[in-house]
């Protein structure tokens, strides 16, 4: 169960929707990661928390209700600050609203520290298939 | 006729109840101060005495079983990673097995940490941190940490499992005594409290009894078998779910109001009565036990009259006499006091009202409204006591007391955020036998129940 790490899923800000987050989760587990589900209306400080009495190895921030920006600023400093500058961070769902050039809305969020931004459909695939490589446990 | 005794060493008075296990009754109560500090079998004798003039027969009982919170109680320091977290899942297994929790550190300790731990002295040490296979260093270095120390408190190490045995092989090999048990958060949702509250009461039976000078009772007398107010939190238990294979009250909370400090307990889910609301924080258990350290009726009497004087308190039980001060510092001085005039009593059911309305505030659970796109949504901290069935007054204030119907109210109103019983039916224990109870359960759970069903006043 924690050969491939510990791996905190929830969803940001004053947001409710849950039910791509716990598909993420769903697949995360079934690829061998023990996964920490927070729900919804996560602070930073329950993200962070909950990573520092995990161990965890990567923090999966989902945030579908277009105020994905103004909640995520700052998160990568705080987790600096709380001991976690090494945490992968992941942030994915419906970023932004309206339409915006993916590339730019990709940008600003690894501007803010995020190692990863998904834009909408991605699949819980990718996300795995990326937190294998970064976490080194395949090539 | 057989007669089990139950005692109670306080750090006040030594109390007794008499209960004939044959036909199910109550025999009769009595109370003597306490003589912790010189003798304690003085004391003890001379509740039994009291007992006896009363015609109750006090020799060869068939069951003699004790609780105490003399000399201070079981006071115990709590140590765990994230305050939020492990650290409160440590304060709250020790709040559970009956201990005062005289601090919580987070992190790993610092030097300024170490010296005020080595200067509370505490009885017991909680030592958490990480859950299951999470952070492992914190426990580690704080282990280290209290190695290093003149401390000889066992430690009670309930952490990280990956790395528990290895924190208790340090420990041990400095001399500490300290002991492993199951993680007190394996997970991040699942507080797992139990077996360490099991672990703290065989420490207490087994070390901390004699530390207190209660070894004469122990061999002359009785089995010292829990600290007091755990003896109330299994009486709570025992009233909620009923003796095995019977029913019980359902939901229960009990308001204990001392000299030093107020209790709260309830066995309660605690589950939102608001459909929809979002429950966030750490799970809290079914059976929780709150203590707050500044709401007693004699220790802290100064602040608690001012409190009660915001709240407007003074007039509705008719107090406002240029006396006031001089009869709260009485109260302070004399922290043995009973009241005696109309007036002791106003004051005194005031400064409960206070104590009980506060200290349930700060037990029950809040919710918070928080407006989404999708509209209001409820997010609930804590436990939803609203439709809690019964809330039940003990302590000297609700035995001897002439208010206490005004005095458990105030468990039942305040702030709309917060999530207090809504019309709950108000018992008062008028003979304090709330702790004689929860000892009696261990052996007797049908008869505790019945004579304790049987004893409760609704209000």
């Amino acid at each position: 169960m924690l050969e491939s790490g510990t791996i905190i899923t929830g969803v940001i800000g004053a947001d409710v929707h849950i039910i791509g987050n716990s598909i993420l989760a769903y697949a995360l587990r079934q690829a061998g990661f023990n996964v920490v589900t927070l729900g919804i209306f996560c602070s930073h400080e329950d993200f962070i928390q909950a990573a520092q009495e995990t161990a965890a190895r990567a923090i999966l921030v989902s945030s579908l209700y277009g105020h994905g920006e103004i909640d995520c600023r700052g998160f990568r400093d705080k987790c600096r600050e709380a001991g976690l500058g090494g945490v992968l961070l992941y942030v994915g769902g419906n970023l932004v609203v309206g339409k915006h050039d993916w590339a730019m809305v990709e940008r600003t969020f690894l501007d803010m520290g995020f190692d990863r931004a998904y834009p909408p459909e991605t699949m819980p695939d990718q996300v795995i298939r990326d937190l294998q490589h970064d976490l080194g446990l395949r090539s | 006729m057989q007669v089990a005794l139950l005692l109670d060493f306080g750090s006040t008075y030594t109390k007794v109840v008499a209960v004939d296990l044959d036909a199910v009754r109550l025999l009769g109560t009595a109370q003597a101060p306490s003589t912790v500090a010189s003798d304690v079998t003085v004391g003890l004798r001379a509740a039994l005495a009291g007992l006896a003039a009363r015609g109750v027969p006090t020799r060869d009982p068939a069951l003699l079983l004790g609780s105490s919170s003399a000399a201070g109680g079981l006071r115990m320091v709590a140590l765990g990673m994230v305050p939020a977290l492990t650290v409160e899942a440590a304060r709250c297994a020790a709040l559970g097995a009956g201990a005062k929790v005289i601090k919580g550190y987070g992190y790993k300790l610092s030097l300024a940490e170490v010296a005020e731990l080595e200067a509370l002295a505490p009885d017991v040490i909680l030592l958490a941190g990480g859950t299951d296979g999470g952070d492992s260093d914190t426990i580690l270095t704080n282990a280290r940490a209290l190695a290093a120390t003149a401390l000889s408190a066992p430690v009670v190490v309930a952490g990280n499992k990956s790395v528990s045995a290895a924190v208790v092989g340090l420990l041990q090999e400095a001399g500490k005594d300290a002991r492993l048990t199951e993680n007190v958060l394996p997970e991040l949702n699942r507080l797992n409290v139990e077996r360490a509250q099991r672990l703290i009461r065989e420490i207490f039976i087994e070390r901390i009894v004699e530390a207190k000078g209660l070894d004469r009772v122990r061999r002359q007398v009785a089995d010292i078998i829990m600290p007091t107010p755990m003896a109330v939190l299994r009486a709570t238990e025992l009233l909620a779910d009923g003796p095995p294979g019977a029913g019980g009250l359902g939901e229960v909370m009990v308001v204990d109001i001392g000299g030093a400090t107020t209790d709260v307990h309830t066995v309660a889910s605690g589950a939102p009565t608001v459909a929809g609301a979002v429950l966030k924080g750490l799970p809290e258990p079914r059976t929780k036990r709150t203590v707050e350290g500044d709401l007693g009726l004699r220790v802290n009497a100064v602040s608690v009259l001012e409190t009660a004087e915001s709240a407007g308190l003074l007039d509705r039980f008719r107090l406002g006499s240029d006396r006031l001060p001089a009869m709260v510092e009485r109260l302070v001085r004399e922290t043995a006091m009973v009241p005696e005039t109309d007036q002791d009593h106003a004051l005194d059911a005031a400064l409960a009202a206070v104590a009980c309305g506060v200290a349930t505030d700060r037990h029950a659970g809040r919710v918070e409204e928080v407006w989404t796109v999708h509209g209001k949504v409820f997010v609930q901290y804590g436990k939803d006591l609203r439709a809690l069935p019964a809330v039940v007054g003990t302590g000297g204030i609700f035995a001897y007391g002439r208010h206490g119907r005004e005095v458990l109210a105030a468990a039942t109103r305040g702030d709309p955020l917060r999530l207090k019983p809504a019309q709950p039916r108000l018992y008062i224990d008028r003979r304090y036998i709330m702790y004689a109870a929860g000892l009696l359960a261990e052996r007797h759970p049908a008869v505790a129940y019945q004579v304790l069903a049987d004893n409760l006043v609704e209000v």
